[in-house]
């Protein structure tokens, strides 16, 4: 038995095996003549990849609904999916779908680290790029730009929709707060708005401590809350860190009230009973109630067997804004279609009111959702997890009041 | 009271040190008697993860501890006996190519079957609740795992060190060519001992999966970690890989208590020093075929 491995080979190993994560899946590229192509781009792999496979959902749902009644000035819907991996992947990937593929625009991403990186391409390829699922407010501020526009809510949005909750239930004037919060882009901006929502409420903060994305127990961190007992745990975290932590915080029977500020259904299905708890913002829910909501529920649940979440609705409305766009304006020209969306144009996203992009930073102006953690005992399947609390702004109150502040950041309007 | 605390964190690392050890001993068993570096070793432990989701619904969750590994090590059988088998007296690159590519078939796999979003899965009724000792607290989980991993930690010692079997391994550990010589065939405890870490891998995967999210790339999350373990330990070392997860859980969560964000970087730096100092890991034996 002659092998010629060394410990050395083992030491290279190890950094390898960290490659694994970042190896994407094989781009699902097809081509049709005359059909209008439209990229989509985000997160199949990683910490975001659970909810990337919704956003894929969605917006296949969103093309079979377009195509099926008649396509967009009588051509197909043709998708060219990829995955983004991280901010330099998705950085080339976006390139290559606007130069190679030719699309008339991207939708997708999740990753705030790799939205800023698309949203630098689609600026100077001058291709709309609509954010499904990037939080960061800071894409909407310093880093905004004409082409790149946002349904998904920003980060200060999400507070402001669980603030009311919180203000409303007495946990934030004199309150102490403990936050953990993701390590990285998304993470910082949101605990930077969470802070300036809760000083200006009278709060204050045990501690504030960030957790890097690959960790999967979060035992320590646990013993420490227990340790400064606050009055509220809050959740900055993302994607499969808050699975991990919402199994873990059960586990240890901490008893603080817990409320989130960034949050996904999906990761929260993805627990398992008796472990989810706490107040959580949404940018929508499958309980919001409109015509168009019930319809969109319906039509996912006969395709695909289980119910939408917030992220496969970002996919799904997005494409059919772009395709309501374009047939409006007959045309695919990107110049043209970013001044029509950039008007104001107004949209049906299944929400109580319609919504428009405001001209000064590309955010969709809209309400926003918070729901409950639902009691174990009443839960009646697997999906029943949490009662909807209602919708931020409250109807009588305009919609701009919960829109991140015109604080003269972006530059575009 | 500080120290209270730190204490805490020290106790809790070693509950901690319990899982790294179960995913890394199996790698380490099987690298040291066949040069094979098992780079789908997460993938395995991901598998475990899912038939524990799967098996609960039918056998219970006890059931499924003992089912899924088993299950998971017959499929270690047949890896052993179709793939590995073929690379150990190759260039160590390709058993790396297969083991890399291995895992990402396994993870696509899973994706493919079951989807990207974690499974729904939680602890057992019998085995929630938490152990108040003073001010300290212990789920009754972890304290649970701790002691199936010392359990099968225990198994493993005995049968490496205490039984003909563990003779004839730890014999071809260090010179197959000899033990061949004596005319004893090791591809029988070739696969055994595929089969042994391999299941390790599963019955991790089943600990886990109440605590952690089950998902495809869980596989990956953990491999690094299990990686750093086994080199701080020192290869081939039975006793260096725990004393290696031990501390590796310890520091992380001390590491935590005074910097959090310096969590997970912490066991890099923790190998990073003890290669400087120990360049073989901690209780690295000269192996004359890795030299």
């Amino acid at each position: 038995m002659s092998t010629k491995l060394s410990r050395r080979t083992l030491l290279k190993t190890t950094a390898g095996s960290a490659l694994l994560a970042a190896v994407g899946m094989p781009a699902i590229v097809r081509a049709q003549a005359d059909a209008i192509r439209i990229g989509h781009l985000t997160p199949l792999t990683g910490f975001l990849g659970p909810l990337g496979e919704y956003a894929v959902m969605g917006v296949k749902l969103a093309a079979e609904e377009i195509n099926a009644g008649g396509g967009v000035m009588g051509r197909k819907i043709d998708l060219v999916m990829e995955d983004s991996v991280n901010p330099q992947t998705a950085s080339a990937k976006a390139e290559r779908l606007i130069e190679r593929d030719r699309v008339a625009m991207i939708i997708g991403e999740i990753s705030s680290a790799s939205g800023l990186a698309i949203g630098q391409v689609a600026n100077r390829m001058k291709t709309v790029f609509i954010n499904t699922g990037c939080n960061s407010d800071a894409l909407r501020g310093t880093s905004c730009n004409p082409y790149m526009f946002h349904i998904e809510g920003a980060n200060s949005m999400y507070v402001m929709a669980v603030g009311q909750y919180l203000l409303r239930e007495n946990m934030v004037k004199g309150k102490k707060w403990y936050s953990l919060t993701a390590d990285y882009a998304f993470g910082h901006d949101l605990l930077r708005v969470a802070k300036k929502f809760m000083e200006a409420n009278g709060g204050q903060f045990a501690a504030d401590e960030l957790v890097p994305t690959d960790a999967t127990d979060f035992s320590p961190y646990l013993l420490k809350i227990r340790q400064s007992q606050p009055d509220l745990v809050v959740s900055n975290l993302a994607g499969n860190q808050i699975t991990n932590f919402i199994k873990q915080y059960s586990e240890y029977g901490l008893k603080f009230p817990v409320a989130g500020f960034g949050f996904d259904t999906v990761v929260a299905w993805g627990a398992g009973k008796g472990n989810f708890s706490g107040i959580w913002p949404l940018v929508w829910h499958h309980l919001v109630d409109t015509p168009s909501s019930k319809k969109y529920v319906d039509a996912f649940q006969k395709k695909y067997g289980k119910l939408p979440d917030n992220q496969s609705w970002g996919d799904y409305n997005s494409l059919k804004i772009v395709a309501q766009s374009m047939n409006e304006i007959k045309s695919a020209d990107p110049q043209k279609l970013a001044e029509h969306l950039r008007k104001g144009a107004k949209f049906d996203v299944m929400k109580a009111r319609e919504v428009y992009f405001r001209p000064y930073d590309n955010q969709m102006v809209m309400e926003m959702y918070a729901v409950r953690a639902k009691d174990p005992s009443k839960m009646k399947d697997q999906w029943d997890i949490y009662d909807a609390l209602g919708a931020v702004p409250g109807p009588n109150e305009d919609l701009e009041t919960i829109a991140p502040p015109k604080d003269g950041a972006c530059k575009i309007g | 009271m500080q120290y209270v605390f730190i204490l805490e964190q020290v106790l809790n690392g070693l509950l901690v040190g319990a899982y790294y050890l179960l995913i890394a001993l199996g790698l380490s068993l099987i690298f040291a008697l066949g040069g094979i570096v098992n780079l789908a070793h997460g993938g395995f432990y991901a598998i475990g993860a899912y038939l524990a989701v799967m098996l609960t619904d039918r056998v219970g969750f006890f059931g499924a501890l003992v089912a899924s590994p088993v299950l998971v090590g017959c499929l270690g059988i047949v890896i052993e006996r179709f793939l590995f088998r073929r690379f150990y007296r190759s260039d160590p690159i390709l058993s790396l190519l297969l083991t890399f590519g291995l895992a990402m078939v396994i993870e696509q796999g899973l994706r493919i079957v079951f989807g990207a979003a974690p499974l729904p899965f939680s602890i057992p009724a019998e085995l929630r609740g938490q152990l108040l000792v003073g001010d300290f607290i212990y789920p009754r989980y972890r304290l649970f795992i701790f002691g199936v991993a010392l359990a099968a930690v225990t198994a493993t010692w005995f049968i490496v060190y205490r039984t003909t079997f563990g003779r004839v391994v730890r014999a071809g550990v260090q010179n197959p060519d000899i033990v061949g010589a004596l005319g004893i065939s090791l591809a029988p405890y070739m696969t055994a001992i595929a089969a042994l870490g391999v299941g390790l891998a599963g019955l991790a995967g089943v600990l886990l999966a109440p605590i952690a999210g089950v998902h495809p790339a869980m596989g990956a999350e953990i491999l690094t970690a299990a990686f750093v373990v086994v080199v701080i330990g020192g290869l081939g070392s039975f006793w260096g890989v725990i004393a290696a997860a031990t501390l590796v859980g310890v520091v992380r969560g001390i590491t935590i208590y005074f910097n959090p964000s310096w969590g997970e970087a912490s066991m890099y730096l923790l190998m990073a020093l003890v290669l400087l100092v120990r360049p073989r890991g901690l209780f690295g034996e000269r192996i004359e075929k890795f030299e």
